[in-house]
């Protein structure tokens, strides 16, 4: 069903950027290397749709621009429906010999807020069309190009601007939608979830988004620095952290049959190696109050609440653990 | 004017008419989201798609708001682009209005004018585009299903030009217009199609320094709708505002070329006079009004009353040399709104007519006359009375009261 291209370094070090330096986002970015990366792994012409959001701000201030492909932005819940118009009209224009290229493919991006709240109508329309695109979520977790609000991609327990953490309530009291899995109940062809981190099975998802017929979803992990409160050097150990603690587990489901990607197997067959959530969660500030005798209750939330979305989601991939013993 | 090719006359009402002319009018994407009393164009275009007698994709969205996304972005990538609306839709598309002028996108899209909620009402008046006036469309408002029909097919014409790039509404009567069934001279699919032509793109220089052509076009890459920060936005805004302008002989120039391939034109396109030269009296009115008010002129000239009817055509841009130019000789004058401004003074026509009048030395006695919301009818015999009043007025050289209600319980 996907070619079998398998993407080295080298690959990626000689093929162009089509995401270009000089943009404006904060140092150790998670969505710019993301965007970065993806662009890496497109299959030919290519054309960019972005929702509002800090991509679309940083990236396009006239009269300049990091995008060396077409590129356009309409609104903040649009990225589905603009990838919906163009390629209806790429289809259309083509039939008509309207434009020369054979294949032009189409990429919508969009962050969480754009995705799982405002930009849910627009793209679960257009995935029920069965529009032929790939829908890139980079996912950081919050609305962080106006000031670090709550989403509905938001975690439970984070400490937002309007979800703060007070003396009576302990940051967002609600749990993170679990976007991919209502994407995968849409029956499209190809639902998957990435983390930089791991960025060869990142590029092959991203190929496979765009190689196959109808729509794909593409659910990115992306670490904000500035709205985590975190190390701005540590978003990429951040990426890694999240897969490894099976908070943010890698997965994909080809019409619908889940499977686990390697890096998540390997806490799947060797459980030993799945890490407390606590890593993780320790640190960024925006869960520091869950370090604190008043809140500590919610750490043990979490971990329970993160242990039972993982084995739902080793069920749906029809993996039974090993015994410990064994 | 003769006709100078072929015509075929098919019963349409309003909708089908506007049906017929997206049809022909060799239109690349429809996306759209049914509304009474909209729904019969889109359906009846489903139905040509269904049969394979269009070439174009038709794109059933969730919502009004994305359909007119999807027609934006169709648009910026190279596309001809059509959508249909009415009220709640419109309304719903609010945002998208302002980013499809902004972004110089040449859709077109009919709109069956219909009163907004609440309380909710299907029938027809013109709150739902008066709302949308200042979101840079062009706005035309249709007689009947014939100039429903021409319209449309001009439409195109005029939102493609390079010198325009902007997109137009045209409005025609929910029910009065969209239902009804009217005898339409319709012209050969060559004949549209030839005279809507192919779209042509302006040539702008690309970040990469290169001359390219304003779409989405893999080979020469381009930003489209970017972040425009304090230092460029004004710019843009100040673009759109003279590419209105550059509408206004555009407008009249398509409307002449039509009259020529059709025998029929409106009026100078924007604004269409009906026994104006001599009036002393005149009625200003959009839509359908005018063919009752054109009714009851007949009846009073019959009478040896000198009195007039100015249709304005187009609302935006406003033909304000038009206005002044029609009017400055007339003794009274009242001004037609299907719609409110609350808490304004009177409605959104009047607004405009009574500042287009005021630079003139001496202007004409005016009052305004809202009517209609809602779907109520308006009768002969009210427009009689408009004109009655008007008489009054220029007797007395008084007006009593600048903002009237017709056939209103009070
Ligand atoms: C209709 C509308 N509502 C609100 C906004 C303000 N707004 C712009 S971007 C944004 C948040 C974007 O969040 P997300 O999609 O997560 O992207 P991020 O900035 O985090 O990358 C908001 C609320 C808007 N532009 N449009
Ligand atoms: S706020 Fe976060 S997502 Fe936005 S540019 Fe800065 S690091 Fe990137
Ligand atoms: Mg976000």
């Amino acid at each position: 069903m996907f070619s079998e291209w398998k993407f080295t370094a080298k690959d990626i070090a000689e093929k162009p950027d089509l995401f270009l330096s000089g943009h404006r986002a904060c140092a150790g970015c998670g969505p710019a290397t993301v965007l970065r990366l993806i662009m890496k792994a497109v299959r030919g012409p290519t054309i960019v749709t972005n929702a509002t959001g800090c991509m679309e701000v940083v990236a396009s201030i006239y009269p300049y621009t990091s995008w060396a492909t077409p590129w356009l932005h309409t609104a903040f819940e649009t990225a589905a429906a603009n990838a919906a118009g163009i390629e209806t009209a790429l289809k259309i224009m083509k039939k008509k010999s309207k434009i020369k290229q054979e294949q032009i493919d189409v990429i919508a991006l969009a962050g969480d807020g754009g995705t799982y709240d405002i930009g849910i109508q627009a793209l679960s329309g257009a995935v029920e069309r069965g529009h032929d695109f790939l829908f890139v979520l980079y996912d950081n977790e919050a609305y962080m190009n106006t000031g670090i609000q709550r989403s509905g991609g938001t975690p439970l327990g984070a400490s937002t601007t309007t979800s703060p953490a007070g003396t009576a309530i302990p940051g967002k009291l609600e749990h993170k939608k679990p976007i991919a899995d209502i994407m995968v109940a849409h029956g499209m062809p190809y639902v998957a979830t990435a983390s930089p981190y791991y960025w060869r099975d990142l590029l092959v998802k991203v190929r496979r988004g765009i190689e196959v017929n109808g729509p794909a979803f593409l659910h990115v992990f992306a670490p904000c620095p500035r709205g985590w409160r975190s190390d701005p050097a540590k978003s990429i150990e951040l990426s890694r952290l999240a897969v490894e603690t099976c908070i943010f587990p890698l997965w994909e489901a080809v019409n619908s049959e889940y499977q686990l990607s390697a890096p998540s197997k390997v806490m799947a067959l060797s459980p030993q190696k799945k890490k407390l959530v606590k890593e993780y969660l320790q640190v960024q500030g925006r869960f520091r109050h869950l370090f604190t005798p008043k809140y500590e209750k919610m750490l043990g939330d979490i971990q329970r609440i993160t242990d039972e979305r993982w084995q739902r989601l080793l069920k749906k991939c029809g993996i039974t653990q090993p015994a410990k013993t064994a | 004017m003769k006709s100078v090719v072929k015509q075929e006359v098919l019963a349409l009402n309003g909708d089908e008419a506007v049906a017929y002319a997206v049809k022909q009018s060799d239109v690349d994407v429809v996306a759209a989201y049914p509304i009474t009393p909209q729904t019969i164009i889109v359906e009846k275009f489903s139905e040509y798609v269904a049969n394979g007698e269009v070439e174009t994709e038709f794109v059933c969205t969730e919502s009004e708001h994305s359909a007119l996304t999807a027609c934006l972005a169709a648009s910026a990538t190279g596309a001809r682009a059509f959508t249909a609306s009415a009220s709640a839709g419109l309304a719903l598309m609010h945002e998208m209005l302002f980013v499809t002028s902004g972004c110089r996108a040449p859709v077109v899209m009919a709109i069956a004018n219909r009163a907004l909620s609440a309380p909710l009402n299907i029938h027809g008046d013109h709150s739902d585009t008066m709302a949308q006036r200042d979101s840079g469309w062009i706005q035309m408002y249709v007689e009947n299903a014939q100039e429903a029909y021409d319209s449309i097919i001009q439409a195109f014409r005029i939102a493609e030009n390079l010198h325009v790039l902007l997109p137009v509404i045209v409005g025609l009567d929910g029910f009065t217009l969209s239902h009804t069934l009217e005898n339409v001279q319709t012209l050969s699919d060559e004949a549209v199609k030839k005279f809507v032509g192919t779209r042509q793109f302006p040539k702008v220089m690309s970040h990469e320094g290169k001359t390219v052509p304003f779409r989405l076009d893999p080979e020469n890459p381009m930003s489209m709708g970017p972040i425009a920060l304090p230092n460029y936005y004004f710019e843009f805004k100040r673009q759109q505002e003279e590419a209105m302008r550059n509408a206004l002989s555009v407008i009249q120039h398509v409307n002449e070329e039509f009259g020529k391939i059709s025998g029929r034109s409106y009026g100078d396109g924007l604004l269409d006079p009906y026994m104006l030269d001599d009036a002393e009296i005149a009625v200003v009115c959009l839509g359908s009004t005018a063919g009752t008010v054109k009714a009851v002129v007949n009846e009073l000239r019959a009478d040896g009353v000198k009195a007039g009817v100015l249709r304005m055509r187009t609302f935006r841009p406003l033909p304000v040399d038009g206005i002044v130019d029609a009017l400055r000789k007339v003794k009274a004058v009242a001004v037609m709104d299907r719609s409110m401004s609350f808490g304004g003074s009177g409605g959104p026509v009047f607004h405009e007519v009574r500042h287009a009048l005021y630079d003139l030395p001496a202007h004409p006695y005016i009052v305004n006359y809202i009517y209609g919301l809602g779907g109520r009818d308006t009768s002969p015999t009210q427009i009689r009375q408009i004109f009655e009043d008007l008489r009054g007025i220029v007797q007395t050289k008084r007006v009593e009261s600048s903002v009237k209600y017709v056939g209103l319980r009070e």
